[in-house]
């Protein structure tokens, strides 16, 4: 099994017609996903073939649902249009959009979660994040698919570069989805969405959870598992020697007086009972221990 | 970005929301000059980006414009808790008498705006909301429906203003929502939110923080940019586009990713405990890693003095590491005898065979690659405690 995303998920490509919307949808396809199309405004009735596929580009996101019966989305307009994209793709009703695009302003985000939430039809996963993967069934969003294999681990995290460190380092092992949730200070999906949806998932053995500074997402995610979940989790908080007041690369990894700092986190994790790496690699050996015991 | 609170006070004014007469002086010539225009009593105010600027001397009352003069100069120059003040506000007085509190914020936890509105201004909201929560209203605002005079009303009755100034201070609280929006805010705060001996209700002080994925649509907002706090490296990285913080430790350190970036830094730290040495920057070069962004973000850190060994930690996804590669062979053949410090090198993922064929054959006599990210943090720490 796998959270969000399997085998069966149909993939629109917000953006499909744009350089980097066309290099990852032919990633994706030489990766296994169902891309079934695109939406540029402006370019409906168009057909684009890409990785030997010929797709048809929709003026919106409701046209593409109708005539290709998709279930997912992934957005890489430019920050610029991704309100109105992402906004496009809760009116179509899409259960999954996949948000990519980095560097969206806070209140645009902030609007259009908020009528996700009112709608009540839709899960955002992003901004700012590289996506999820189910290796072999699905992958939606820019994680590179040849780093491991399926397998028995869930992983969710803040970053992406950490996401395809911690697979390579378990790759003998592989996993059942990972869920890059995004850096940005407003998010569709938590960590906490996340370790709910693996505990839930019978093939997930175990849980890999990547934290950084800013925020107190791990501290709550901490009390979450404490209280739901079952399986072991083992985890990893990038930042500890970031300093107080900047923005470290991701919009959202700041330390604001003493709040958000990695130490907080570590800390809650551990009254969790979750196993914290100092290291990935030294975290990746906490989750093996644990498989083998 | 957190604006000066003479920034705010012209943001606030341009927006409608009630404050004194101010003016911003960088010289005590200038403050004369300000507080003559104003007339009568004003206040000299140090412009620093921290708080606790008044008890450290740095907000001062002048009868007269000689005594901002000489107040102006007692306070320029002066270092508060390492901010170095550069510039006062020259305020207008006025005789205060009630503090209250508002502020409106991005609420992650909630992932929507909150509004905070007290009757105990003045002093530390937190201190506030731990020992008399029922003087503070904290309530949530849809990004969508945003602040209306209903709402606004409700939420300053729950911060217990007195009756007759509900109104007014919902009024304010109204412009204040404006403002948060308009201007891409994720912080609007007054503190104090005054009620003059005339009954007037004016924003005494202000803190403003702007969202910086927001640029794109406010043109204006460069001009806040305070260069003179900008650490030139952070300028010049910035004109290159490269995501580049400045710490202030030894070992330079540049990856892909801005979590495995911030992750490459703690292991140096860890490292370089048994040394004495610390990181000595956060760079992030992104996905591409290109030879030229490579060379951009090498001689950067090359640039910093601090610098006695460099980390390149680098873990192919979509860019494969034999492109990577190639960028630090083409980088240090671009840099030629500007490049003078060790570079300790690991790549991992997409590739890494070839990448690390490419670096072994160009065999550059300061690079030396090792295999696992622990193992690299350890001998770039070494290298910099050798030098």
């Amino acid at each position: 099994m796998s959270i969000f995303i399997n085998e069966n998920t149909k993939v629109i490509v917000q953006g499909m017609t744009g350089s980097e919307g066309t290099k990852h949808t032919r990633r994706m396809i030489a990766s296994g996903t169902k891309i079934v199309g695109g939406v540029t405004p402006g370019k409906g009735g168009q057909e684009v073939e890409i990785e030997g596929k010929k797709l048809p580009v929709f003026n919106s996101v409701k046209e593409a649902v109708a005539a290709t019966g998709a279930n997912a989305s992934v957005v890489f307009v430019p920050p610029k249009f991704a309100k109105a994209a992402v906004i496009d793709a809760i009116d179509a009703e899409v259960p999954l959009v996949v948000v990519i695009t980095e560097g969206i302003p806070v209140h645009d985000t902030a609007a259009f979660f908020a009528y996700s939430q009112e709608k009540g039809k839709t899960r955002i996963i992003g901004p700012n994040c590289p996506g999820l993967i189910s290796p072999g069934k699905c992958n939606i969003g820019i994680t590179p698919s040849d780093i491991t294999g399926p397998g028995k681990i869930g992983l969710v995290s803040k970053s992406g570069t950490l996401t395809y460190q911690m697979m390579y380092e378990l790759r003998d092992i592989g996993f059942t989805t990972a869920v890059g949730i995004g850096g940005d200070p407003i998010i569709g999906t938590t960590h906490i969405d996340c370790l709910r949806a693996f505990q839930d998932d019978p093939e997930t053995e175990a849980i890999v959870m990547i934290g950084e500074i800013g925020g107190d997402a791990e501290e709550r995610a901490a009390a979450f598992i404490k209280e739901y979940v079952t399986k072991p989790v083992v985890g990893y908080v990038a930042g500890f020697t970031a300093p107080e007041g900047k923005t470290m690369g991701h919009a959202g990894a700041i330390v604001s007086g003493s709040s958000g700092t990695a130490e907080a986190k570590k800390v809650a994790l551990e009254a969790a009972g979750v196993k914290v790496g100092k290291t990935p690699s030294e975290t990746a050996r906490l989750l093996r221990g644990i498989l083998k015991a | 970005m957190d604006l000066f609170e003479y920034q705010a006070r012209d943001l606030f004014e341009a927006k409608g929301v009630p404050v004194l007469g101010g003016a911003v002086a960088t010289t005590p010539e200038e403050a004369r000059i300000a507080a003559e225009k104003l007339g009568g009593k004003v206040v000299v105010k140090a412009q620093v980006k921290i708080g606790g600027r008044g008890k450290a001397g740095g907000v001062k009352l002048a009868e007269n414009p000689d005594d901002a003069f000489e107040k102006a100069k007692a306070i320029l120059g002066m270092d508060i808790k390492g901010h170095l003040v550069r510039k006062v506000m020259i305020a207008q007085a006025a005789p205060i008498e009630s503090e209250y509190y508002l502020a409106i914020l991005l609420d992650r936890a909630a992932r929507s705006f909150l509004v905070m509105a007290s009757v105990a201004g003045g002093m530390d909201i937190e201190e506030v909301a731990h020992k008399t929560p029922e003087k503070l209203a904290r309530v949530h605002v849809n990004a969508n429906e945003g602040v209306d005079k209903a709402k606004a009303i409700e939420i300053v009755k729950r911060g217990a203003f007195p009756e007759d100034v509900v109104e007014q201070v919902a009024d304010v609280l109204v412009t204040l929502w404006k403002t948060f929006q308009e201007s891409d805010a994720t912080l609007v705060e007054v503190n104090p939110l005054v009620k003059t001996k005339d009954g007037r209700i004016i924003a005494l002080d202000g803190k403003v923080t702007l969202d910086d994925n927001a640029a794109f649509r406010h043109p204006d907002h460069e001009a806040l940019i305070d260069h003179a706090a900008t650490n030139p490296l952070e300028a010049l990285a910035k004109e290159k586009d490269l995501n580049y913080v400045k710490l202030d430790g030894e070992v330079g350190v540049i990856g892909n990713g801005a979590g495995l970036v911030m992750s490459t830094l703690d292991v140096v730290a860890y490292a370089g405990e048994k040394y004495g040495v610390k990181p000595a920057n956060f760079l992030d070069i992104g996905g591409g890693a290109s030879a030229q962004v490579m060379a951009d973000g090498l001689s950067i850190i090359l640039g910093d003095p601090a610098v006695r060994s460099v980390f390149v930690n680098v873990f192919g996804g979509i860019t494969a590491c034999d492109a990577v590669a190639n960028g630090i062979v083409q980088a240090l053949a671009m840099l030629g005898d500007k490049a003078t410090k060790p570079l300790v090198v690991r790549l991992d993922g997409n590739n890494v065979n070839e990448g690390r064929r490419i670096l072994n054959e160009a065999n550059h006599p300061l690079v030396s690659q090792l295999d696992t990210m622990d193992g690299a943090a350890a001998r770039a720490a070494e290298l910099a405690a050798q030098r």
